[in-house]
């Protein structure tokens, strides 16, 4: 064939864009009522009623710890909204790709999601036709090694680390590595700024991938 | 092993050609290990010494740059006992590659350079002129626009010839920079994928499951763009490369394949990467004033969603993603997931690609986790034996033929794969 004909036709433009929630879209627009999995069971988030006295008790560290242990615990029920609403307004989710990367905005990363992307992440695995949420999967996360490396009148900087057991359909992961969180402090409670997450097998292969935060 | 006729028919296939182990290994000799096969880009390999590792086939090659500049391909083996001479996937080696064995040492070019005490090699068969003695290079190594593929056999096609048309993959990412270059971002990330590499070939010019499989990520991204576009905010691009994927199965019909020979392949439609905002008006100036008007105009107007070389190749050119297989089993596919960065454009145009690699290519993919699930499963469903055929009949006869190239007229037509497995019976058959 001539060149010059695929070239020419290669002009001829089609834009994929349009109204997304099209009717006719999807597995829906088949079998309104299929879902290729059970619906979403929302159990009830951790409970995490801690008394002003308690809290004072607990101190700055103690305070630090029960957050992130919280947090891991959302992750682990699944509690989605509750995990973003732990994230300030403009907070930041960041997993880089190696330890040495310093920003997220002209480098890739595994995950780099402000709290409308984290919506959007959240909405995909509730949705009844995610696929891939079919097989049954949990995960349980231990965090450790909880250390304050600074603190100023608003904010704390915190390091940590994590271990994380999946189990996804028959398959069990195993990933690792250490948080820094930066915290807003709200009172008794903190809002988070930047969770950078350094994952020990980031440039790893993945088996499969991963499909919420870590 | 029943013959490759048997197997292939003009509209369907059988399914052990996605399972067999023995045809598997017929794959890795008959194509792999001959064609051209991607193994790195230029920018990659910047001094001597430089060099890469990767996997040809079953072959383990390193690819490096020698201290005249040129690029070679040799086998990562000492010839002494066989053992690995580069034990990382990338790095730079100085002037010699050294064994960690008993220091048998080589230039870059792949010659003996020294072996300790040689005396001992005296009087025996083995002497430094022996072509045994030094690291046995690959067939051909060649480059095509920074783009390097070696091929392990001495005869067949050049790479221009086994590239054919679907090079417009490397001249659409490159033509997009004012400068005409890509260069590498130095980030690979792997993910294995539990099913045989045809289906991931077949699932990139598959224009019918976007909606299908990944409606949830398509329908979510568009209910956040919405939101934020009422709330009076510009939603970022990407939210409407993952809403894109949502479009109606009319939307997606409407985008037609082309089809090549050897069972190279493009999918038409461009994901609207040309809106009207300073960033990119900045953008369309560069490119008028590097290239003139009407070529510029052309290089960004092609319409072009992917690009496949077949069988082992996916390059998304608007937004210089490359993904790469490399078959490790029947059941079993190691894909590198890439990302090319224009040069000479600004950042704010950098960042639409990247975000497409993070959001689509990076290992928290919103989208190929439900590619994935769809093609393990679909791999367990042919390793039954609830059926013996897989159809692609869709279209069947429906196609427009031009000087050895299918057009499609309708985008989901699965002449795609009738196509790719009509280069796949002429590999096989040979």
């Amino acid at each position: 064939m001539s060149s010059i004909s695929l070239k020419n036709r290669l002009i001829e433009d089609v834009v994929i864009l349009e109204n997304n929630e099209a009717s006719s879209t999807g597995a829906q627009s088949v079998a309104p009522d299929h879902s290729p999995r059970e619906a979403y069971r929302v159990q009830p988030a951790p409970v995490r009623n801690l008394g002003l006295g308690t809290l004072q008790e607990l101190g700055t560290l103690g305070r630090i710890q029960q957050f992130l242990y919280h947090q891991a615990d959302l992750l682990d029920g699944k509690h989605w909204q509750a995990y973003i609403d732990l994230f300030a307004d403009d907070g930041v989710y960041w997993m880089p790709t190696s330890p040495e990367q310093t920003e997220w905005l002209d480098s890739p990363s595994i995950f780099a999601e402000d709290k409308s992307i984290m919506e959007v992440r959240m909405r995909r695995v509730t949705h009844p036709n995610a696929w891939s949420q079919a097989p049954q999967w949990g995960t349980s996360h231990v965090v450790s090694n909880v250390t304050i490396e600074s603190e100023t009148d608003s904010e704390l900087v915190v390091r940590s680390r994590f271990h994380m057991l999946e189990l996804r359909r028959d398959a069990q992961r195993y990933f690792g590595g250490g948080y820094r969180h930066t915290l807003l402090k709200r009172g008794g409670d903190f809002e988070i700024k930047l969770q950078r997450v350094d994952l020990l097998n980031a440039q790893a292969i993945f088996d499969y991938v991963v499909q919420v935060w870590i | 092993m029943q013959p490759i006729s048997r197997l292939v028919d003009v509209d369907r296939v059988h399914r052990s050609v996605y399972t067999d182990p023995d045809i598997f290994n017929q794959e890795l000799e008959q194509i792999w290990e001959k064609i051209w096969v991607y193994a790195g880009h230029e920018s990659q390999l910047r001094s001597a010494g430089d060099y890469l590792t990767v996997r040809i086939g079953r072959q383990p090659i390193i690819v490096v740059r020698g201290p005249d500049s040129t690029i070679r391909a040799l086998y990562n083996r000492c010839p002494h006992r066989g053992v690995q001479l580069c034990g990382s996937r990338a790095g730079n080696t100085g002037s010699s590659f050294v064994c960690s064995y008993h220091a048998w040492s080589f230039h870059l070019d792949g010659r003996i350079k020294g072996i300790p005490l040689s005396r001992g090699y005296e009087g025996t068969r083995l002497t430094p002129e022996n072509p045994d003695c030094s690291m046995r290079p690959a067939a051909r190594v060649d480059r095509y626009r920074g783009f390097i593929f070696v091929s392990l056999a001495d005869q067949g096609p050049s790479l221009l010839e086994f590239l054919g048309d679907a090079r417009i993959a490397f001249d659409d990412m490159c033509d997009r920079s004012p400068e005409g270059e890509v260069e590498a971002v130095p980030v690979c990330h792997r993910v294995v994928q539990h099913s045989n590499w045809k289906f991931f070939m077949e699932n990139q010019l598959d224009a019918l499951h976007p909606p299908v499989t990944h409606q949830s990520t398509g329908v979510s991204a568009a209910r956040v763009e919405r939101r934020l576009r009422e709330a009076g905010a510009t939603p970022p691009l990407y939210y409407h490369y993952l809403s894109a994927f949502a479009s109606s199965f009319e939307k997606w019909d409407s985008v037609q394949t082309v089809n090549l020979p050897r069972g190279h392949g493009i999918l038409k439609g461009y994901m609207g990467l040309r809106p009207d905002d300073p960033d990119t008006r900045e953008y369309v100036a560069a490119m008028h004033r590097a290239y003139g008007r009407d070529t510029a105009e052309k290089y960004i107007g092609r319409s072009i969603h992917h690009v496949l070389i077949y069988p082992y190749l996916s390059v998304q050119s608007p937004l210089q993603q490359v993904r790469c297989l490399r078959p490790l089993a029947p059941n079993k596919t190691l894909s590198e997931l890439y990302l090319f960065r224009l040069k000479g454009v600004s950042p704010a145009i950098a960042r639409r690609s990247l975000w497409y690699y993070n959001l689509v290519n990076s290992p928290s993919t919103m989208i190929n986790a439900d590619d994935l699930e769809n093609w393990t499963k679909g791999q367990w469903g042919l390793e039954s034996k609830g059926g013996d055929w897989v159809s692609f009949h869709r279209n069947f006869g429906g196609d427009t033929e031009e000087g050895g190239v299918l057009y499609s007229n309708s985008g989901t037509s699965e002449v795609v794969m009738r196509s790719q497995f009509k280069a796949w019976s002429e590999y096989m058959s040979v």
